[in-house]
């Protein structure tokens, strides 16, 4: 078995989580899949898992044994979907994501790859989940779920704002409403994935990579593309179809070169939930969401106190009076764009973390992040922030009334009337946008 | 690789049912955005308004057709409504997201399990269209149109009825774009304020705009559903939008046959380019693509080709540049 997760994350109060779980590595010849079913480190054992290969053939099954463990040999490398028979799980345990009980995983030369289903107790966990062995209370219980949800909402809610932090802030200084956003998430996560998988570096290693790759691609885009066109003067409604175009083509370069089938990376596919308090949480989240933090407050800092914070509100506000009291606006502009892109790409990566990667997981958060920014009002900085952590936070929590597929309805009908009551959003001031 | 197949796919494309359901959406849309400067980045909504009022009334209530397509109009102007009262007294930009947004809360609902036994899930609705193939005049049988172009009765029947309405859209618009009314719209779109200055309803006007061209969206939405005989929520992602935007600047904003000339020359371009790759790769004089990526290809094209229309062609091929709102906001 592999050397498995350390956690690190240094939560908003100031909160440290150290986890670390190892376990020794048990070699065998040839190629397989094995993996160990346990809840709440209890083994679950009688568990029926079958492996079928590309083309659908069966290759093998296996019932996990006193210790939870199961492992079914493979002819060769190759792509393979592990099937956990969800009837055969005990009474009280199921899977926590109800749709992941089929995964899809790569096998290499020699490799024993190892695949994990998230267990959790029956009907507690995700969304969706009704049914529950033996409630505690009723009150109690809901209280529990809205905590739970609470903290997806918040997670979710910070994935959309550090997307939408660099959206607004090119929006704020130079007007484009770049339909093109979602893309660069979506980019960001394939450029990590690719040297995740075809290069065989450690995520670790693979996220920052991309997400300089991502920096340089985004002042590129403006120093040879979006720059050119504002120099020629191009209206800023022709620029934003000129990015609806830009994310097709985007989108669908990734499809041509990806395929439409999810992928996932290499590490961190599955974890173990750990308990706290009403809320269980996978370590991979905490330090997804302990990163985020930290990037949006260095992000409000950089704001605030440096000389490039304070040229980009300048620019902000206004490029003309900020020109001509000495800011270079095109250098602002460009620092913004390769910062929106390295943020952008940041968030895509996470995102992969948690979801599967495909070509459209981008454009599915634009319009959250469209939300998060008009909330909060369209070109500040701080209110794409408070606007997209409610977005977040609503679309997890609504889904106690509504179903959980109607979540991004729910978000989206607000921004509506968001718009009919307050149109210049929460922290917008108020003037006329008219 | 067979040639004549490729022409001839690529010369019925250009007449077809896709063709007719484009330059309708597009026709719409010009008089939002060429001809008032209104933003709508969400004409999906429009025709799956139309395409589902169909299907539903019919197949999940068994009630009349025409009731169907009176429901399927009506909609279209409640949807305008809602569209536009919160967004016209607000830029640009912000009516572009709100109907983007609502363009795929519609999907999202039409979709939506909990509503399956009324709009079908993701499978969507069959079998609403028989009263309007009943009253098909043309004979079983196939019809040849010159030497490369042939269609089955079905199809002439709906492009029949579609290029009627084609027709229809087009003078209607070309009446009220020489009226006073089309004056007004063209004045808004060049300078708001000088025409509220005027004394007149500039939300008002911008209101009826969003209407007729959200009105004639749903006809495009009609012979969507009934040339497939059945609704998929899918088939109404926003790429359809951008799709007509794409038509509808390659033919010219601001033009009464600019969508319908875009629309031809889109469709026949795009399946001559596609068709022309799938056999390519087919008989094997292309090896480093397979038929899979083609669809691909074919969506990388045309945000190629939207870019770059609007860079280097904002007018596209029959419009006046002065004539576009490019630089509102």
């Amino acid at each position: 078995m592999r050397r498995a997760v350390i956690a690190f994350t240094a939560f908003l109060g100031g909160l440290f989580f150290l986890l670390t779980s190892s376990t020794a590595a048990a070699w065998a010849e040839g190629e397989g899949l094995k993996g160990t079913l346990k809840h709440q480190s209890q083994p679950v054992n009688g568990v029926k898992i079958s492996v079928v290969d590309e083309g659908g053939d069966a290759v093998g099954d296996d019932t996990t044994d006193a210790k939870g463990e199961w492992a079914i040999p493979v002819p060769k490398a190759g792509t393979y979907k592990v099937t956990l028979d969800q009837k055969t799980l005990p009474q009280g345990v199921a899977l926590k994501f109800k749709d992941r009980a089929t995964l899809t995983v790569q096998v290499y030369e020699g490799n024993q790859r190892t695949v994990l289903f998230a267990i959790a107790a029956g009907g507690g966990g995700g969304p969706g989940d009704a049914e529950t062995a033996t409630p505690p209370s009723e009150s109690a219980q809901y209280w529990t779920r809205v905590a739970q949800l609470g903290f997806e909402g918040l997670s979710l809610g910070l994935i959309i704002a550090l997307g939408a932090v660099g959206l607004s802030l090119i929006f704020g200084t130079t007007g484009l409403t770049n339909f093109a956003h979602g893309e660069l998430l979506t980019l960001g996560a394939f450029t990590a994935f690719v040297f995740n998988t075809a290069m065989g570096l450690h995520l670790l290693i693979a996220a920052p990579l991309a997400v300089a790759v991502a920096a340089v691609f985004g002042y590129a885009q403006d120093r040879w593309f979006w720059g050119v066109l504002r120099r020629r003067k191009t209206g800023i409604i022709s620029m934003m179809i000129v990015s609806i175009g830009l994310a097709m083509f985007l989108r669908y370069t990734l499809l041509f070169f990806f395929g439409g089938q999810g992928r996932s990376y290499e590490q961190y596919v599955a974890q173990q939930g750990i308990q706290l308090g009403p809320i269980s949480a996978t370590p991979k989240s905490l330090v997804a969401m302990a990163i985020e933090i930290a990037v949006l407050i260095l992000i409000g800092l950089g704001l605030l106190y440096t000389r490039i914070g304070k040229a980009t509100r300048a620019v902000a506000d206004n490029p003309a009076l900020a020109a001509s009291s000495g800011i270079n606006v095109d250098r602002v502009v460009r620092i913004v764009w390769a910062a929106g892109t390295a943020t952008a790409a940041l968030a895509g990566i996470l995102l992969g973390t948690t979801q599967n990667l495909g070509y459209q997981m981008g454009l599915q958060v634009l319009l959250l992040m469209f939300a998060g920014v008009t909330l909060g009002g369209l070109g500040t900085a701080f209110g794409a922030l408070v606007g997209s952590l409610i977005v977040g936070v609503f679309i997890q929590v609504s889904t106690l009334w509504i179903p959980p597929e109607m979540k991004t309805v729910g978000a989206l009908v607000v921004l509506i009337i968001v718009l009919l009551i307050r149109p210049q959003g929460i922290l917008g001031r108020r003037e006329r946008i008219g | 690789m067979d040639w004549t197949l490729i022409i001839s796919r690529a010369a019925e494309a250009g007449i077809g049912t896709e063709t007719v359901i484009y330059a309708l959406a597009a026709i719409g849309l010009n008089v939002h955005f060429g001809y008032t400067g209104l933003l709508n980045f969400g004409q999906a909504a429009f025709l799956a308004v139309g395409a589902y009022a169909i299907a539903v009334t019919v197949s999940t209530f068994g009630l009349p057709f025409f009731l169907g397509v009176a429901i399927g109009l009506a909609l279209a102007i409640v949807l305008a409504l809602l569209l536009g009262i919160p967004t016209l007294r607000l830029r640009a930009d912000y009516l572009a997201i709100v109907t983007i947004a609502a363009a795929e809360i519609v999907r999202l609902v039409v979709r939506a399990v909990a509503l399956r036994d009324t709009f079908g899930g993701t499978d969507g609705l069959q079998g609403f269209s028989d009263s309007f193939y009943s009253l098909n005049p043309y004979p079983a049988g196939q019809y040849e149109l010159g030497s490369i172009i042939g269609f089955d009765h079905r199809t002439m029947w709906v492009l029949t009825v579609g290029w009627v309405l084609v027709a229809i859209s087009c003078f209607l618009i070309y009446l009220l774009m020489k009226s006073p009314w089309g004056r007004v719209l063209k004045a808004i779109r060049e300078d708001e304020d000088a025409v509220r200055s005027l004394g007149k309803n500039v939300f008002s006007y911008k209101m009826q705009s969003l209407m007729i061209g959200g009105v004639i969206g749903s006809l495009a939405g009609f012979i969507f559903a009934l040339s497939r005989a059945a609704v998929q929520p899918d088939l109404f992602s926003t790429e359809l939008t951008f799709y007509a935007y794409t038509v509808l600047i390659l033919g010219g904003a601001a033009r009464i046959l600019g969508p319908v000339v875009g629309a031809a020359i889109f469709w026949a371009l795009l399946v001559l380019i596609t068709t022309g790759l799938e056999e390519a790769v087919r008989a094997g004089v292309i090896t480093f693509i397979t038929t899979n990526q083609v669809g691909a290809i074919r969506f990388m094209l045309v945000g190629l080709g939207l870019m770059l229309l609007l860079i280097f062609r904002p007018q596209g091929i029959f419009g006046d540049k002065r004539e576009i709102a490019l630089d509102a906001r």
